[in-house]
């Protein structure tokens, strides 16, 4: 079972992911772009029992990498350090502060595709980029609770798909497989579940239109 | 102890209303009804009036100073501010002209709020790659914190020509051009804030108010790292007012859906359900309601944030004129007073 989370990225997503993993009693370290010094009183005040690091030790340590930054600024992935692990791609692009995706990236496959073929040793799967970072602060909940909202999955080993939905069942959130990572681009900007917030049934039946 | 204040503001972007026959107004005519309720906004107690800077043509105001300064000629006590002036893509030297320049004829009343903005069509518009996004507000604010101390400023930097000595007129009368910084929720964005010594107002479009008390604890301890002073906090939320929540949300969720929906086409989003609307308005950010719920729901943001300001924004989308205007009466008459009431009984 997963202890440990690595979060890359301490922005508005980056620090909701890392309070939902702290709650959920995960280890958790948080690198930002630049030295741990820069995001340390925000790791300390805004998800207390986090830890404030380097890209470098947070990947080191985790069982779980969280991919958390701008989309544009993947190149910040440690591709040595990430051989091997297990990745969440939980970016978006988002042309407000990415600037034109054609710039920075292959247009002609989804961003998480583009994303594993950055980290080629790394197994990346495709999940929290869906749901928007305040709902997923604020809807938060106990297995089975009525409410709960859900979120979909997307990668290529079913055991790596696995191991992340167990992740965030505890984050607080049912599951949903998307297929594979290519399948995921269903989940993207401009599909049918971008930015919604809506329980398993709902997701289901939009992911299946 | 000392009795703490409070201030209530209403915030606009000048969008587009309709008429009585249901017609859209013009730009100008939108700009007209935005002095207009300045004017009726004073008159009934309401503390300061922000006008949103945006380029798209939904909204009436891409200048906030120039129809703040007819407003300033018509008014005399309101706050007159910006909520936000787009720094990244404007010229620090350029705003604080024209900001003191507001100050001067509105006898001290100018506010500037900075912001990145949370649209970008200022950036193509006037020759700025959001490539740059960071960067610009970075060193703009900079800048402009050096121009706030009124004596002539040498500055270096990349995004625009240097300063030798430059002095900037003209100098405000108090030496003290209030500034404040928008944030929408970015913790880097808070550090900066406070790095500089500036009051921060929260912008929060969505989910619960409970989710920026810790970045009312960051803005506090940063402040005390950087050894800068702690400025109280303020909110700026949405809002549409009527007399029964019945009335209010059924009049709002078409409005707030459609102007939700057209932006969120531009971004990818899927189109605001009903569902999600209602739980924005009994536990998120539009405090949309009969005066009594609106009031509540104010309070109880300030308090769990521990704010001392709170700027609705109203008229969001295509709304009615008369509509516009009962959420100002409302606002002013019934719900401030109420909030008023509500934050005194905690103490």
């Amino acid at each position: 079972m997963a202890q440990t989370i690595g979060i890359l990225g301490a922005g508005k997503l980056g620090i909701t992911l890392a309070q939902l993993a702290v709650k959920a009693g995960y280890n958790v370290y948080v690198a930002g772009s630049g030295g741990s010094n820069k995001i340390a009183l925000t790791v300390k005040v805004l998800a207390p029992g986090a830890i404030a690091t380097t890209a470098t030790e947070a990947v080191s340590r985790a069982d779980i990498v969280v991919l958390a930054f701008p989309l544009s600024k993947y190149q910040q992935a440690p591709v040595n350090e990430l051989s091997g692990k297990l990745v969440v791609d939980a970016t978006n692009y988002w042309w407000e502060t990415d600037g034109e995706r054609s710039d920075f990236m292959d247009m002609n496959v989804s961003s998480s595709e583009a994303i594993q073929r950055y980290l080629p040793s790394a197994r990346v799967v495709k999940a929290l980029n869906h749901m928007g970072y305040h709902d997923l602060h604020d809807e938060s909940r106990a297995s089975g609770m009525v409410g709960r909202k859900a979120i979909a999955v997307a990668g290529d080993t079913d055991a790596d798909v696995i191991t992340v939905s167990q992740f965030i069942d505890r984050l607080g959130f049912d599951t949903l497989s998307a297929g594979t990572l290519k399948q995921g681009v269903i989940l993207e900007p401009g599909g049918p579940v971008f930015g919604a917030s809506i329980d398993y049934l709902e997701l289901e039946s939009l992911l299946n239109k | 102890m000392t009795k703490q204040t409070y201030t209530f503001g209403l915030d606009t972007f000048g969008d587009l209303a309709v008429d009585e026959q249901g017609n859209l107004l013009n730009y100008a005519q939108a700009i007209r009804l935005v002095v207009d309720e300045a004017v009726l906004a004073e008159k009934l107690g309401v503390d300061a009036l922000a006008l949103g800077e945006h380029h798209r043509d939904e909204f009436a105001i891409s200048s906030p100073e120039m129809v703040l300064a007819a407003i300033a000629g018509k008014t005399k006590k309101i706050k007159l501010a910006s909520g936000v002036t787009v720094l990244s893509s404007d010229d620090p030297v350029r705003v604080f002209e024209r900001f003191s320049t507001l100050d001067a004829v509105s006898n001290g009343r100018a506010q500037v709020i900075l912001g990145r903005g949370s649209f970008t069509e200022s950036f193509p518009l006037f020759g700025y790659n959001l490539r740059d996004y960071n960067e610009l507000f970075e060193e703009k604010v900079g800048l402009f914190v050096e121009l706030l101390k009124e004596k002539p400023v040498t500055w270096k930097g990349s995004t625009r020509a240097p300063l030798e000595a430059a002095d900037v007129f003209p100098k405000t009368e108090s030496g003290n051009l209030e500034t404040l910084v928008g944030v929408g929720g970015s913790p880097e964005s808070v550090i900066r804030a406070a790095r500089y010594g500036l009051p921060v107002m929260f912008a929060i479009i969505g989910g619960s108010p409970e989710r920026f008390q810790p970045y009312a604890d960051l803005y506090a301890q940063a402040t005390k790292e950087f050894g800068t002073k702690q400025h109280p906090i303020g909110i700026h939320s949405p809002g549409y007012i009527a007399e029964t929540d019945e009335e209010a949300i059924a009049e709002a969720f078409p409005l707030f859906k459609s102007s939700m929906d057209k932006i969120g086409k531009t971004r990818g989003w899927t189109p605001m359900s009903r569902e999600h609307f209602l739980s924005e308005v009994s536990h998120g950010s539009m405090y949309v309601g009969s005066p009594e719920t609106v009031a509540q729901k104010i309070a109880h943001a300030m308090k769990v944030v521990g704010a001392t300001r709170f700027d609705l924004v109203y008229g969001f989308g295509a709304v009615p004129v008369a509509n516009r205007r009962r959420t100002i009466e409302l606002y002013a008459t019934k719900v401030i007073p109420r909030v008023r009431e509500l934050l005194a009984e905690e103490k």
